[in-house]
Order: C-alpha cells, then sequence, then structure tokens
C-alpha cells in the first residue's frame, strides 16, 4: 500500500479530511523549504504538494508564479527539489510528498532518472500541469510500475467522460479543481462543489481532493464537508511572501492549524 | 532531397506531428480545445464558411497578393531571380491578418463575443484588434512590457481600434510571458473568450488551423509562379519564429518535388554568443506552450530568454510542424544574426523601394546569402511577410538617430 493510500485509510477510520498544502520548493530560497515542509506538518498537514519551479507557470496566477520566479532566482532546479525531498525524509518517513509542477522539466532530465530518483528520495506522487492522460500514458506507466501514483486534476468544465478517463489514468487520489481559472484566483463556488463532487465519486473509485480558490480556515471547513481532501496553495506563498524571514516558518505553521482545526471542527484552539 | 511516398498528412487525429504537437495543457483547457477542434472542423468542412473566408480575403485583405521580381536586387546579387511574395501588402500590412479573419469568423460562429490575443511585434494584436473591430467584438491583447516599449505605434494602433492592450510585467516580459498570461484569461473566461493564436503553436488544433488559414498564401504561389516563370521556384525561403508566415507558404509546397524550403530564424548576435532565437537551430525538444517542439531551454528545462533585433521572432519555441518538417528533412532552418538582417533590411529600401518588416529580413539576407550560389536561370520565392514601418524606431535607434 503506498504512503497516499495509507494515509486516506487511516483518515477514513478517524471520519477526518485530509489537508494538503502546497509550497514551492525553493522558495524564498532552498534552505527554507525544508523547514517549511515540517512546519506544514506540525500545523496538521497529511500530504504535502511541494511545487516544481517552472519558467512558464501558465496554469498558475500571479502569487506561485512569483513564487517559482523567487526559487528559480536563487538557483532551484528539478536535481535540486529531489535533494530537498530527501532531507525531509531524513526525519519524516510517515507524511506523503506529491511533486506538482510542468512537463518541460521532466522531460528535460529524462522520464528514467527522473523517476529513478523520485523513488530514491522517497516521492510519492506526481501532478504534471500540463500532462493530460491522453499526452502522458508511458510516463504514467512509468510512475506506477515504481509505485508512485499519478495524479491528475479534474475541472468544473469536464465532461463526465472525462472522469473516466482521468480515474483510469490516475492513482492516490484526484485534484478537483474548485473554479474556472489559475491558482490563487478569487472565490470559489461552494455549492457548485458540492454538486459536483458527488457526480465524480459516482464514477471515480479514488480520494479526492479539492483546490484552487480556497483561501481561508472557513472555506476549506466548508470544502471539507463534501470532499476527502483540501489543497491550498497560494495562500500559504502570500504567508511565506508577507513574513519576515525568521517568522516565515512560524507563520505558516500557525496559519495550517488555524485550517486543520476548523475542518476537524476543534473550536478556541490556539496556535 | 527526401519525400515520403504516401502525400503528407499531418497532423494526425489526435494532434501530433510524429513526435511534437499534442495538446499539453492543463485540465481545465481541454473541454474548451475540444469546443474548438469540433468547431472547427465543422466549419472547414462547410462550404458557406469558406466562401466567406474567401470572400473576406479578397474584399477586406485584398488578395491575392502579388508577387513581384525584385530584378535589381537579383542583378546586383548575380546569382538566382529572386521573387517576393508581397503579404506585406496586405490590410494591416503582414500576413497576420489571413488568420485572424479565420478565427474571428470561427469565434462568432460559437457565440464568443470576446476575443483575445497575444502578440510580440504587435501585428498579430493590430490584425486582432482589426477584425474584431470589424466584426464588432471586445478585445484584449496581452503584450509583454518589453515589447509595448519596443513597438509603441503599433500599441497606439490597437487602442485607435478599440482594444484593451494589457502590458504583461511577468518573466522575461515579451512573446512568451504574453502567451501565457492570455491562457491564463482563456482559462478563467473560456464560457465567452475565444483566443486568436498568432502563430502555429500551442495545442491542437491551433497549429493546424492557423497553417490552414495561412496557406492561402502558398496556394496563390502555386498558381503565381508558374504564370511569372513558368514553374515552380528553385526555394521557398521565409523567416521564423513561431514559423505562422513559413507555414503557410510552406504548408502548400510540402508535396511538390524538387522545391527546397528554408526556414530562417533569427540567430540575434550568433548562436555561439547565445543571445538568439533559433530554438531549431539551436535548441532540444520539450513541452511549452500547449505543444512538443524544440525549445530553447537550459539544462534543467526552464526556458530561457532570448534576443533578436525582431520582437516578432523573440520566441523561445516554434510551431510543432516546423519541427517535424525539420526532422524528416522535408524543411531545413538556418540562421540569420540581427546584422545580416540589418543590412538586407536597407538593401531592400535602397533597391527595390520596399521597407520590410526585421522580422521578414532575416529571410531577405539569407536569399542574398543564397542566391549568388546559383545560376541566374534558379529562382528563390521569399515570402515577405510584412513591412517595416512599424520597425522605424528600432531601425533608427541601431544608426544612431532619435526621432
Amino acid at each position: 500500500m503506498s504512503r497516499i493510500e495509507i494515509v486516506f485509510e487511516a483518515l477514513q477510520r478517524q471520519q477526518r479530511r485530509a489537508l494538503i498544502p502546497f509550497i514551492t520548493a525553493g522558495d524564498p530560497d532552498s534552505e527554507a523549504t525544508v523547514p517549511l515542509m515540517h512546519a506544514l506538518v506540525e500545523g496538521g498537514a497529511d500530504i504535502i504538494e511541494l511545487g516544481v519551479p517552472f519558467s512558464d507557470p501558465m496554469a498558475d496566477g500571479p502569487t506561485i508564479q512569483r513564487a517559482s520566479e523567487r526559487a528559480l532566482a536563487k538557483g532551484m532546479s528539478l536535481r535540486k527539489v529531489f535533494n530537498i525531498v530527501a532531507a525531509f525524509r531524513k526525519t519524516n518517513a510517515e507524511t506523503p510528498v506529491v511533486l506538482m509542477g510542468y512537463a518541460n522539466p521532466i522531460e528535460a532530465m529524462g522520464v528514467g532518472e527522473f523517476v529513478g530518483l523520485a523513488v530514491e528520495v522517497g516521492v510519492d506522487g506526481v501532478l504534471v500541469v500540463d500532462y493530460p492522460p491522453e499526452e502522458c500514458r508511458e510516463f504514467s506507466a512509468a510512475l506506477r510500475a515504481a509505485g508512485l501514483d499519478p495524479i491528475f486534476l479534474l475541472a468544473p468544465t469536464s465532461a463526465p467522460e472525462r472522469f473516466d478517463e482521468v480515474a483510469a489514468a490516475g492513482s492516490g487520489y484526484i485534484y478537483y479543481v474548485s473554479l474556472k481559472g489559475v491558482t490563487g484566483s478569487a472565490a470559489m463556488d461552494l455549492t457548485e462543489v458540492a454538486a459536483r463532487i458527488p457526480k465524480i465519486r459516482e464514477r471515480v473509485g479514488l480520494p479526492v481532493g479539492v483546490g484552487f480558490g480556497i483561501r481561508d480556515a472557513q472555506t476549506a471547513a466548508s470544502v471539507a464537508e463534501v470532499a476527502d481532501a483540501v489543497v491550498i496553495g497560494s495562500r500559504i506563498i502570500e504567508e511565506i511572501e508577507s513574513s519576515p524571514p525568521d517568522q516565515a516558518v512560524t507563520r505558516v505553521r500557525q496559519f495550517v492549524r488555524g485550517v486543520r482545526e476548523a475542518m476537524d471542527g476543534v473550536k478556541g484552539g490556539t496556535a | 532531397m527526401q519525400m515520403a511516398d504516401a502525400a503528407y498528412n499531418f497532423p494526425d487525429a489526435s494532434g501530433h506531428f510524429g513526435p511534437y504537437g499534442g495538446i499539453f495543457v492543463s485540465e481545465t483547457l481541454i473541454p474548451a480545445i475540444e469546443e474548438l477542434r469540433l468547431a472547427y472542423e465543422q466549419s472547414r468542412n462547410d462550404a458557406e464558411f469558406m466562401a466567406e473566408f474567401e470572400y473576406e480575403l479578397k474584399h477586406y485583405v485584398g488578395r491575392p497578393s502579388p508577387i513581384y521580381h525584385a530584378k535589381r536586387w537579383s542583378g546586383l546579387l548575380g546569382g538566382a531571380q529572386i521573387y517576393l511574395k508581397r503579404e506585406d501588402l496586405n490590410h494591416t500590412g503582414a500576413h497576420k491578418v489571413n488568420n485572424c479573419i479565420g478565427q474571428a469568423m470561427l469565434a462568432r460562429r460559437m457565440g464568443k463575443p470576446r476575443v483575445i490575443a497575444e502578440t510580440g511585434a504587435g501585428q498579430h494584436g493590430v490584425a486582432t484588434a482589426t477584425v474584431a473591430a470589424r466584426y464588432g467584438m471586445e478585445c484584449v491583447v496581452y503584450m509583454g512590457a518589453e515589447d509595448v516599449k519596443r513597438q509603441a505605434a503599433n500599441v497606439y494602433r490597437m487602442k485607435l481600434l478599440g482594444a484593451t492592450v494589457v502590458p504583461v510585467e511577468s518573466g522575461s516580459k515579451t512573446l512568451k510571458d504574453a502567451l501565457n498570461e492570455a491562457m491564463r484569461d482563456w482559462v478563467t473566461n473560456v464560457h465567452n473568450t475565444f483566443y486568436i493564436i498568432g502563430t502555429v503553436a500551442g495545442p491542437h488544433p491551433y497549429p493546424m488551423m492557423v497553417r490552414d488559414f495561412q496557406s492561402v498564401i502558398g496556394k496563390e504561389c502555386l498558381v503565381q509562379m508558374p504564370e511569372l516563370t513558368g514553374r515552380q521556384p528553385d526555394y521557398v525561403l521565409a523567416c521564423v519564429g513561431g514559423g505562422s508566415n513559413a507555414m503557410g507558404i510552406f504548408h502548400p509546397y510540402v508535396d511538390v518535388p524538387g522545391v527546397r524550403l528554408v526556414g530562417v530564424e533569427a540567430a540575434g548576435d550568433g548562436i555561439e554568443t547565445g543571445r538568439h532565437s533559433a530554438s531549431l537551430s539551436a535548441g532540444r525538444p520539450g513541452v511549452l506552450h500547449g505543444n512538443r517542439t524544440y525549445l530553447l531551454q537550459n539544462e534543467d528545462g526552464q526556458i530561457i530568454e532570448t534576443h533578436s533585433i525582431s520582437a516578432g521572432l523573440d520566441y523561445p519555441g516554434v510551431g510543432p510542424e516546423h519541427a517535424w518538417l525539420k526532422d524528416s528533412h522535408r524543411a531545413e532552418y538556418v540562421g540569420v544574426t540581427d546584422a545580416e538582417a540589418l543590412k538586407a533590411f536597407h538593401d531592400l529600401c535602397r533597391l527595390e523601394g520596399i521597407i520590410p518588416a526585421l522580422e521578414t529580413s532575416h529571410a531577405l539576407a539569407y536569399a542574398a546569402k543564397l542566391a549568388p550560389q546559383l545560376s541566374p536561370d534558379q529562382t528563390i520565392l521569399v515570402n515577405l511577410s510584412g513591412r517595416g514601418d512599424k520597425d522605424m524606431h528600432t531601425v533608427a535607434e541601431r544608426s544612431g538617430i532619435q526621432f
């Protein structure tokens, strides 16, 4: 059983939902990322999505693009992302890590080497934003052969037949993009999400995570009522951006804890 | 020359040109692209749609554009005869408008009242704004902040035509960043917005669709060249940034034996300096902007900043069909530096009374290199893709002149 499956099974037993925060590797610099990952876990993260910076992040909004630009300016690369995961794994063997990024850095490295390194350092899943299932059959097969989960997106505009294709190609969980737009966009439509998730569940036998546009603990809690997992990215990047460097870890931990408590229905918890 | 026996028939059903092309986009765009693919498939097989497209090209654009024999220039170069396909005489001054009319008609048919576009030199932006005004559509043009500075006249032109020009401050602030931003707009506003891509790149069906709309250039040449010279040309030359003017003139010639197709990329300060935009000559295959193609990238797969004197060639990728024509050896691709392009620019001004676009000047510069190696009974057809009025500032600055 994969680390991702173990997490969802345990949460299912506890009747809790998964919290999946996203940060960009190397933002604001490479030393910052491992302490931030541990802070996410301390705050209550179940799975970490780690962004691999790319020069042209077409599906992301300005916040994550800025994070990518800061990381690349400090020399972050796919190889260094693997070093970060290896360093995180020295003291954390349980929390699944999903790499999220774009196809080109992976193709530049070569799929074989990418999969080999991912297994070696303890990556659990991979979400390539610009790889829809039909363009990455070999890549997905290579991931699955190595015991890694290929994670795919579904959108509000996706047709029901599309659910089946994505369900057949993916494992681990499905990431439902909760609005039309890029990451970090304005408010999401909770009613739409609540109506949509059961329809996805009918055809997709995987846990469904919801992301894009979740900006506060209250929205996260509402999403947790209908989905298996809540993904938060841009809002955490903003926390890192606006913190003095020595306070980023504390503030990110506090923010994630606030979301966790709201999702678990805990009232009055102190950070 | 290597030619397959069967007729050329790309892309395949899934939008691939060999290993290139495809649909590499986020799931959020998949339904929009599918909607577009179906609408285009219906339209290209609809005689009424195609008749209207031809009518617009004739009466609004001014087609067919003539082919002009550059006799003086050819004589001075002392070799092959150079013929110029005068896309610069089109309404709006470049080939870009051919494609914009096709896509705007498609947008209207699909019931999308808002069109968006990315632009580098501003030619595609101007063409889109023009056509949007013609069809009464809202128009938003994304343009790299760097290009907004370089192409102030075209920015004003777009505004006169009623378009909103959005300067893009992210990344290298050039064409690729404008494209990123336009994609984001499209993802967000897909219900009422049609994205008019200006070149033969992007996810399928764009490379095929833009090529088809631009192929009017080469189809006219197939008729015009025998009328002028009694036969088809020995060489067809065109500049290649994204590659739409080149695909437009190449595609009808792909199955014509004996015609050599040469794409001319921007070698900037020289390929060896690293400051250039020659994706096919110096890049590696990768995935960007919805398709797999040759890209200028670093070892880590990050897209690198490009350079060219011409904003329209300043792009780190290239249309996937060019990648395929290169690998299959049906076309060859060469580089021309800023300095060589400028010399050809001035030569054409002085010798033929034609002010070409700096983009086009790259193709002209290669014609000037090639012609003396050939005999006077051979012919070179150059796609004169645009006029150079927009480049007055850039050229003047290079010569130390301030307006």
